[in-house]
């Protein structure tokens, strides 16, 4: 995976995961020109898109669109039920996700993607396995230090 | 400062510069607490990128991380190291994540298994030395270890695949415990058990068995436990479908997995998922070149996706399209890529696009399928007027090479050009419009050199033209050097031209220097009408240029000159030595500055100035020469109005090889001829709009795949059936229209005038043998596959045949040559028979072709063929006189070990080179005869074959994208009628997906 965007159906950005060395301008200018095509497709057509020379998957929750950028040989479908996966996996921490929860809790969310997603391939497909990694890690947060040592072993 | 940092990320995503606290995320990462660190490696992989200066600064904290007791530290390190990491600090952190390989929580190997696979895409001559350690982790207890292994084995084996082989069996193991649920319930994603490591897996058994039968064998049971298992109406299923396909079309090819595979991907096509139907396409578009009958399958729903309103299915069906182009379906094709080439915006769609109509048009020099010179230029017109300014300049570069360099007809070429030349003016003529560069480019190179073919007295129409662009300003600088070129050209040619005086005047005084330096020369040419005239030859401009590099023809000059006393050439690199030496005292110049123009003022050298006033002439036609004499091989032979050679002759030798068989075959088609009737009432009854694209539907899929299988709807059976029928009917009552069938009729009515067949006999007779036979072999499992389908309807026409001509099998004499007077109507049955034969041939081992006797008048060859249970021997008797042979008696010691059912010599022995050939088969039993060699033991069903070379040509016919197949003869025959033939009420589009049969290409089996 190349890359993976969160954004609003205003075209507002609420997430960005590069998974490729590339210059701020470069992203910026992706980013934009994909926003657009993307924002501009209809909901019935299909969830792919060959832009340049990359695949770009993106799917619509509510009112936000997931969009990951895969290479041509990658499998399309499974890149899907990745962008599934990873709302599930929101789900399930934030409780019935939804685009507030995301913007505010945005470093989070990226944490999550970490567990899930490493270097731009799947890491865990566990989905508990993930969570009980965000947990542990997030007992740092409520804690001191000392007591998640203790945690740990 | 967490705070401050979350906020800054979020500033950073909203597009405002926030470099500022690059450095802060840094110090966070170091100093902060366990949740200040958190946050800090959050942002340092957000905002830097690989090679970014301050990641170095990263590079302590991350050791220090690593080696922390805590676990929580250490995932955060490996997690930062598998994002982003400098590559020449790897050594640093490297013996640290080793170790972290045998660490007692999964998680820490997990990662650590993926920063090595980062570091392994990085610089994968760091971890070389580890190799053995990731084999231990792909066996480590945790699935998600195993799993992030996979990864680095993907990668590697994709880079070389030969190196781990050995890993297969352990690969093939894996999966069948992941398809057979042996994982824990975890990895389940909606009950399918975890679909990310069977993909993986499946893609890494793609690669491993890409051409290699013994990898493939050992994973065809799991792939069809996968195909089967996959069942389930959900995404996730789909894709290991998906995936599973794309393996089973990668490995070595197994036909009952082939099957499946085939079925999944109609399961894709048809489902009403705009989704699955854009992977259905995208799968068909991968397996269109191993077997094209799956396209002829889905073409009512290609047809329908090309209309598509989602752009995105309707490329991907261009695409499919592509791949598929040939002779007969060119021109549609190439009209709906222009279609979408219109209404598209974003450049790179456009370049691809392009790219991929020139590649078809001109830059695919195997086969060349445009069908005439008109549609070829309006064509590429349209290529140059949408995509000129971005297309890749090798595509005007091939498109004047190929109208310089023609194809073998010379008249052809000379309306092709004169064409090309007509189209352009009137382009030129119409105001107001504005080409892009390059093809105003190939405009004059056209007119500067094919002008002449108008016939016209002078060229002054064209000048005016000419000097118009070069008067616009929004021409390029480049495009005028052309256009002045063009001009030039075309002085030569001109007795006298005011258009030209006003333009040298012009740009005599032009600011370009370029441009004045092409007006002088035009100018002191004219002057010299001779010398223009042999500088620039009419219609030259594919011969080669004779460049004097030595520039031998100026010694005189210098030698003249240095007997007066001039200076002697002295090399660049010396006169700089001694104007260096001579302003050694005090050098105020830099000594970069005075090199270049010592260099300039020291250049006596007479040649190089004159060389540059002759050859530059023009300078753009003589660049373009040049080009032309570079890549002047293999062009010319392969492009042709007919395209190859080889596939001319099978046309022609397909024809009349097919033609015999109405004639036996009548009676079967009157009976046939009421299943007919009905089949056409179904089609009447169609809705006009089916129709409309069952007619695009034939003219795409024309020539595709092996023509029995030609299916719309999916009605295959009746269908198909009534295509197979109609044509003969037609074929033996009513004339011939289109040419090929003129052809055949032309044959039919003589059955001698075969002069054309004996040269190619000949020539088969030459280069027949191992390459032919070794290609069929290769394409045995293909071909069986596809013909079992075909084998009942064979046999059932064969037997008819046979029943007509009873003698064939009942003749047990042995020296029975029974000369028949016509050969015609017994052929058919004969290469029935023959090609049958032939089928069985091709997949098996088989000598070389050894001259067993001659004489001044004929010469006996024979090879022999070993097959599981018998022996054919096929022996080819070829007159090597002019004259006629009225019967030919083969003898064959010892005769009580042969039976030789039969033979008709050909009637026809007209031309020099009449060939006779007789084909004998002798089953034997194998074994007896390997260990006898006597040949004792005989079959009493002893088959024999006779092959009448002269009228019915025994051929092989290949569908155009280049599958050689041996199909029978007989089932050829039968295809060829339902090919060409149709009934006269078709529409003409129809008619077109029949003719696609008749590009077949022959080679020759015996």
């Amino acid at each position: 995976m190349q890359f993976m965007l969160l954004f609003s159906r205003q075209g507002k950005l609420r997430l960005q995961k590069w998974y490729v060395p590339l210059s701020d301008k470069e992203k910026k200018k992706i980013t934009r020109e994909l926003v657009q095509t993307v924002l501009a497709r209809k909901p019935k057509m299909c969830s792919f898109l060959e832009w340049r020379d990359l695949k770009i998957v993106y799917k619509r929750y509510a009112s936000l669109y997931f969009c990951c950028a895969i290479e041509d040989q990658d499998n399309e479908l499974i890149t899907l039920e990745i962008i599934h996966r990873y709302v599930e996996l929101l789900d399930k921490y934030f409780g019935s996700v939804c685009e507030l929860d995301i913007i505010f809790n945005f470093e989070k969310a990226y944490f999550i993607l970490d567990e899930f997603l490493l270097g731009g391939e799947v890491q865990e497909t566990s989905k508990k396995n993930v969570l009980k990694a965000i947990e542990q890690a997030d007992l740092l947060q409520e804690n001191s230090p000392s007591i998640v040592l203790n945690y740990c072993r | 400062m967490k705070e401050c940092m979350v906020r800054l990320i979020y500033c950073e995503m909203l597009g405002y510069d926030a470099s500022f606290g690059y450095i802060h995320a840094i110090k966070l990462a170091q100093q902060g607490n366990l949740l200040e660190k958190r946050v800090g490696y959050l942002a340092v992989s957000l905002f830097l990128h690989e090679n970014h200066e301050l990641l170095l600064l990263l590079v302590n904290t991350v050791v220090k991380d690593l080696q922390s007791t805590n676990l929580v530290e250490v995932c955060m390190a490996l997690t930062i190291v598998s994002q982003i990491f400098p590559r020449e600090m790897i050594p640093a952190v490297l013996p640290l994540i080793e170790d972290k390989l045998q660490h007692s929580k999964e998680i820490i190997r997990r990662k650590a298994v993926l920063a090595l696979y980062k570091f392994h895409l990085i610089a994968p001559n760091q971890v070389q030395h580890i190799h053995i350690k990731f084999r231990k982790a792909l066996c480590d207890r945790d699935v998600g270890v195993m799993a992030a292994s996979l990864h680095i084995y993907f990668r590697m084996i994709k880079e070389n695949s030969s190196g781990y082989k050995d890993l297969t069996g352990s690969f093939v193991t894996i999966l069948k415990q992941v398809v057979g649920g042996k994982l824990p319930v975890d990895f389940n994603y909606h009950s399918v058990p975890a679909p990310w490591i069977q993909i993986q897996l499946l893609r890494i058994l793609g690669l491993l068995g890409k051409d290699d039968q013994r990898t493939s064998e050992l994973m065809y049971d799991v792939l069809d436990e996968s195909l089967r298992r996959a069942e389930l109406n959900h995404n996730v299923t789909y894709a290991i479908l998906f995936e599973c396909v794309h393996t089973v079309y990668s490995i070595y090819p197994k036909s009952e997995l082939l099957e499946k595979a085939a079925k999944c991907i109609g399961k894709f096509v048809l489902s009403p998922k705009i989704n699955l139907k854009y992977l259905g396409l995208k799968a068909l578009t991968y397996v269109i070149q191993q077997d094209p009958t799956l396209a002829l399958q889905h073409q009512m729903t290609i047809i329908e996706c090309l209309d598509h309103p989602d752009p995105i299915i309707k490329r991907e069906t261009l695409e499919l399209l592509y791949r598929i182009t040939n002779a007969q379906n060119i021109t549609v094709i190439v009209q709906k890529m222009l279609e979408y080439l219109h209404q598209s915006k974003e450049e790179y769609i456009i370049v691809n696009l392009v790219g991929k109509i020139a590649d078809i048009l001109v830059l695919n020099t195997v086969d060349t399928y445009a069908p005439d010179n008109a549609w070829f230029i309006q064509t590429m017109n349209a290529v140059f007027s949408v995509g000129g300014d971005v297309m890749h300049p090798d595509i005007p570069n091939n498109f004047m090479r190929l109208l310089a360099e023609g194809f073998d007809d010379e008249t052809e070429d000379q309306q092709l050009r004169l064409y090309a030349v007509q189209s352009y003016l009137t382009l030129l003529d119409v105001e107001n419009v504005f080409y892009p560069q390059k093809f105003l480019q190939v405009m004059s190179w056209v007119l500067g050199e094919y002008y002449y073919l108008l016939d016209k007295d002078t060229p002054e129409e064209v000048l005016t033209k000419l000097y118009k662009l070069l008067m616009n300003d929004s021409v390029s600088s480049e495009t005028k050097a052309w256009l002045i070129a063009a001009v030039t050209k075309l002085t030569s040619q001109a007795h006298s031209s005011n258009i030209v005086e006003r333009l040298i005047q012009e740009f005599t005084i032009s600011l370009d220097t370029c441009m004045r330096q092409h007006a002088f020369e035009l100018k002191h040419l004219r002057e010299n009408v001779e010398l223009m005239k042999s500088l620039l030859p009419v219609d030259k401009s594919c011969e080669d240029m004779v460049v004097d590099a030595s520039l031998s023809f100026l010694d005189g000059f210098v030698a003249e000159e240095l007997s007066q006393g001039a200076a002697p050439y002295k090399p660049h690199h010396q006169r700089q030595e001694e104007k260096l030496s001579q302003e050694k005292v005090l050098n105020f110049e830099p000594y970069g500055l005075s090199f270049s123009s010592s260099g300039f003022t020291g250049r006596q050298s007479p040649a190089g100035i004159s060389l540059g006033s002759d050859i530059s002439g023009n300078s753009a036609e003589t660049g373009m020469k040049e080009t032309n004499s570079l890549k002047l091989e293999g062009i010319k032979k392969l492009w042709g109005k007919e395209g190859y050679l080889p596939k001319k002759e099978g046309k022609t030798g397909d024809e009349t090889e097919a033609l015999p068989v109405p004639q036996e075959s009548i009676i079967m088609e009157n009976v046939d001829q009421a299943v007919t009737k009905k089949d056409q009432c179904q089609v009447l009854t169609q809705s006009k709009e089916e129709k409309e694209k069952q007619l695009l539907a034939s003219s795409l899929f024309v020539g595709l795949g092996s023509e029995s299988t030609i299916n719309l709807l999916g009605k295959a059976d009746t269908v198909s059936h009534k295509f197979r029928r109609k044509p003969k009917v037609k074929e033996t009552k009513s004339g011939e229209t289109t040419s090929a069938h003129s052809m055949t009729c032309s044959y039919f009515s003589s059955s001698s005038n075969a002069t054309y067949e004996d040269d190619y006999y000949l020539d088969a007779l030459q280069d027949r043998g191992d390459k032919e036979l070794n290609k069929f072999s290769l394409n045995s499992e293909l071909l069986d596959s596809e013909s079992l389908t075909e084998l009942p309807s064979v046999e059932k026409l064969s037997n008819c045949k046979l029943s007509s001509s009873p003698s064939l099998f009942t003749d047990n004499n042995m020296e029975g040559f029974h000369p028949s007077q016509s050969t015609a109507p017994s052929v058919a049955p004969e290469t029935s028979l023959a090609s049958s034969l032939l089928e069985e041939t091709s997949e098996h081992m088989h000598s070389e072709l050894v001259e067993v006797c001659h004489n001044e008048t004929i010469s006996v060859s024979s090879y022999k063929i070993w097959k599981d249970d018998c022996l054919f021997i096929v022996w080819s008797v070829s007159n090597k006189s002019g004259l006629e042979l009225k019967s030919a008696n083969l003898e064959i010691a010892p005769a009580e070990n042969f039976k030789l059912l039969r033979y008709e010599p050909a009637s026809s022995s007209h031309s020099p080179a009449c060939v006779l050939s007789l084909a004998l088969s002798l089953s034997c039993q194998i074994n007896k005869y390997i260990k006898s060699l006597k040949k004792k033991k005989d079959q009493p069903g002893t088959k024999k074959n006779k092959q009448n070379r002269a009228s019915g040509l025994k051929m092989e016919l290949k569908p155009p994208h280049g599958h050689p197949q041996a199909d029978s003869g007989c089932r050829r025959c039968r295809h060829h009628h339902q090919e060409e033939g149709h009934d006269p009420e078709e529409p003409e589009q129809l008619r077109k997906l029949f003719i696609g049969g008749l590009s077949f290409e022959t080679t020759d089996i015996l």
